[in-house]
């Protein structure tokens, strides 16, 4: 074939090389990796199946709880209450349920995942320079090309879907938790160190509690981009609100796709509103007036 | 404030300094060869933050140093705990030299023996009042319940009883010092370090927290080293002095040492827009001699005896109540005039 670059090496070997030896990985690994993943996948299958067995109503209660919990705002509870009741009339509730349940594992383990990282990554400013081009990479990848390996690892289902989900979401948090924790103020910093602490007391008592707001905007990112995935992940077998999106546009069904992806969207509101009332909370227990 | 309780050396410094950059080592090594802080920084990059410094603390006194912005006055005060390390010289406290202190030898040096106060407050502020004057005790792992009765004693010392479940962003900049000296104190450090503790707040506020400094310190007799850029403030709350410019020593003595015989040209304009009537002690001008008439204390300053003066000659009393000496109106214009 002609190319417009000269074939200074042989790319075509290259990658013949790269695709067999993540073959022979498959082949080694495949099977250890389904076995190590296969509590999450529980966890994952116990909590959708869960939340579409509990009554309509419970669902409902429960996130204008926690909504109310989170801002002390009856309005943003009510708005809640009226975009969950939106999602049942849309008549898409359980895929809702099970686009909830892949979101909240996926964010909860990003989080699990994210903080530390983003803790270690404030610590060492070389760790940090290795790091920030990683997570650029992760971002700006087109998503399917994470896909392809794990539905390799894994072959089509929710583990791949989870996995290149947390992939795709985890930046936010890292990145928001190593700023928190570095534009803490340094004088306070310093006054923890004058007193003794160890820097195991820092951390904790003064650097990641002042970090909290920055954090929390990280996570509610992320659960936003965790929520941009489901479309995506539906494609290898996610399910939920993304599979009928994908299916609408299979079938040509424009009122298919259009109702799922309200559903989508009136979820990313319910979920934006609850992370970041909860992220205004903890900005205003910093700065404590009057 | 009370120079006759000094028992002994508290800190000794001896030949620190501090090259700030990337090899100070190899920098340091040029100065003692003789290179001046402009050519330093010129042909390496590194700065010289403080030269040979040499001082002696004593045990029970307040020790001032003061200097203008870039002095080295705040790196200075930082090598005492150690959270800046010289790059030569030695720091003796009690004797010890911390400099040789393992990681956990030093904090718990932090913790019980020195504690420091600071010119933004460096509170916590997601933290009551109450909570943030417990944090050195419960860094050190003193237990809860004790923490907080002693962290009450210091709230109440300081004068902000009633204000212990507050934040301290609830709080003007007066009281969040005082929160700051509450915590510095809770500890029961010998050593109080306090880095223009005073600085940011109004003048009028300022006033009563060196006020109340001083009482304290009346009643618990702390080795203080207080920085400032304000000689009005290091004449008032100092025993000794110590003028620092361009990272170097230019004097060290009692107020009225350096306000009668100032070093140089550069201490010597420092001095000259002096408040000398509220700055210069009646102790410090008394002459053998006992007057008839009036008397005052030692401690006091010279614009409280003006009224007694202008009928004659004042008797000058010490603390203690013995006759230090007699007050002349002719020695105190002539004081005044500088």
């Amino acid at each position: 074939m002609q190319s417009g670059f000269p074939d200074i090496w042989d790319t075509r070997g290259f990658a013949r090389a790269l695709d067999s030896a993540f073959g022979a990985l498959v082949a080694a690994w495949g099977d250890t990796l389904e076995a190590m993943f296969l509590p999450i996948l529980r966890m994952l299958i116990l909590m959708e199946k869960g939340l579409q067995a509990l009554p309509w109503w419970v669902v409902l209660v429960a996130l204008t709880a926690l909504a109310l919990h989170a801002s002390r705002s009856w309005r943003t509870a009510a708005l809640v209450a009226v975009l969950i009741l939106a999602i049942g009339l849309l008549g898409v509730w359980n895929d809702a349920m099970a686009t909830i349940a892949l979101m909240v594992v996926a964010t909860l383990l990003s989080i699990v995942i994210g903080i530390p990282a983003g803790i270690l990554m404030s610590r060492s400013d070389r760790l940090r320079a290795l790091a920030l081009p990683v997570l650029d990479i992760m971002q700006t990848m087109p998503i399917f090309v994470y896909l392809i390996p794990f539905v390799m690892l894994f072959g089509p289902g929710k583990i791949p879907a989870l996995l290149a989900t947390i992939v795709f979401a985890v930046p936010p948090v890292i990145r928001l938790t190593d700023l928190g924790i570095r534009q803490v103020d340094e004088e306070i910093v310093e006054a923890s160190r004058a007193f003794g602490a160890s820097p195991r007391q820092q951390l904790w008592s003064v650097q990641v509690p002042l970090a909290l707001p920055s954090i929390m905007a990280g996570v509610n990112q992320t659960t936003m981009m965790a929520l941009s995935m489901v479309v995506i992940a539906s494609m290898i077998g996610a399910g939920g609100l993304g599979y009928q999106v994908l299916q609408g546009i299979q079938r040509l069904e424009v009122s298919r796709g259009l109702m799922a992806g309200l559903g989508i969207v009136l979820l990313a509101v319910v979920f934006d509103r609850i992370a970041q009332a909860y992220g205004r909370r903890m900005q205003a227990n910093l700065h404590r007036e009057g | 404030m009370a120079a006759t309780l000094e028992t002994g050396t508290k800190i000794r410094v001896e030949g620190v300094s501090k090259v700030f950059g990337k090899t100070p080592e190899r920098a340091f090594a040029l100065v003692q060869a003789g290179m001046g802080k402009a050519e330093l920084l010129e042909t390496t990059g590194h700065v010289l933050g403080l030269h040979d410094i040499d001082l002696t603390i004593g045990s029970g006194e307040t020790f001032v140093i003061m200097g203008l912005s870039g002095s080295g006055k705040s790196t200075l005060i930082r090598h005492f705990n150690r959270l800046i390390e010289p790059t030569a010289g030695r720091i003796l406290v009690d004797g010890e030299d911390i400099l040789r202190l393992s990681e956990p030898a030093l904090r718990s040096f932090r913790r019980r023996k020195i504690a420091m106060v600071f010119q933004r407050f460096a509170l916590l502020p997601h933290r009551t009042v109450l909570e943030n004057v417990m944090f050195g005790l419960l860094i050190d792992g003193v237990p809860r319940a004790r923490a907080e009765a002693r962290a009450r004693e210091q709230i109440a010392l300081v004068g902000l009883d009633g204000f212990e479940a507050r934040h301290p962003a609830q709080l003007s900049g007066g009281m969040q010092q005082r929160v700051g000296l509450a915590r510095a104190l809770a500890t029961d450090a010998e050593i109080l370090l306090m880095d223009e503790a005073f600085s940011a707040l109004d003048p009028l506020i300022r006033h009563d927290m060196q006020m109340q400094l001083k009482q304290i310190q009346s009643r618990l007799h702390k080795t203080i080293v207080f920085i400032t850029h304000d000689l009005d403030e290091a004449l008032l709350l100092g025993d000794h002095i110590a003028i620092l410019r361009d990272g170097e020593l230019r004097q060290v003595g009692t107020g009225a040492e350096i306000l009668a015989a100032p070093a140089d040209d550069y201490v010597a304009r420092f001095v000259r827009d002096v408040n000398r009537a509220r700055t210069i002690r009646c102790g410090d001008l008394a002459e053998p001699g006992i007057a008839a008439g009036a008397e005052i204390g030692a401690d006091a300053a010279l614009e409280q005896a003006f009224g007694a003066l202008a009928r004659g000659p004042v008797t000058v009393r010490g603390a203690d109540g013995a006759p230090r000496g007699v007050l002349t109106a002719g020695r105190v214009l002539a004081a005044l005039a500088g």
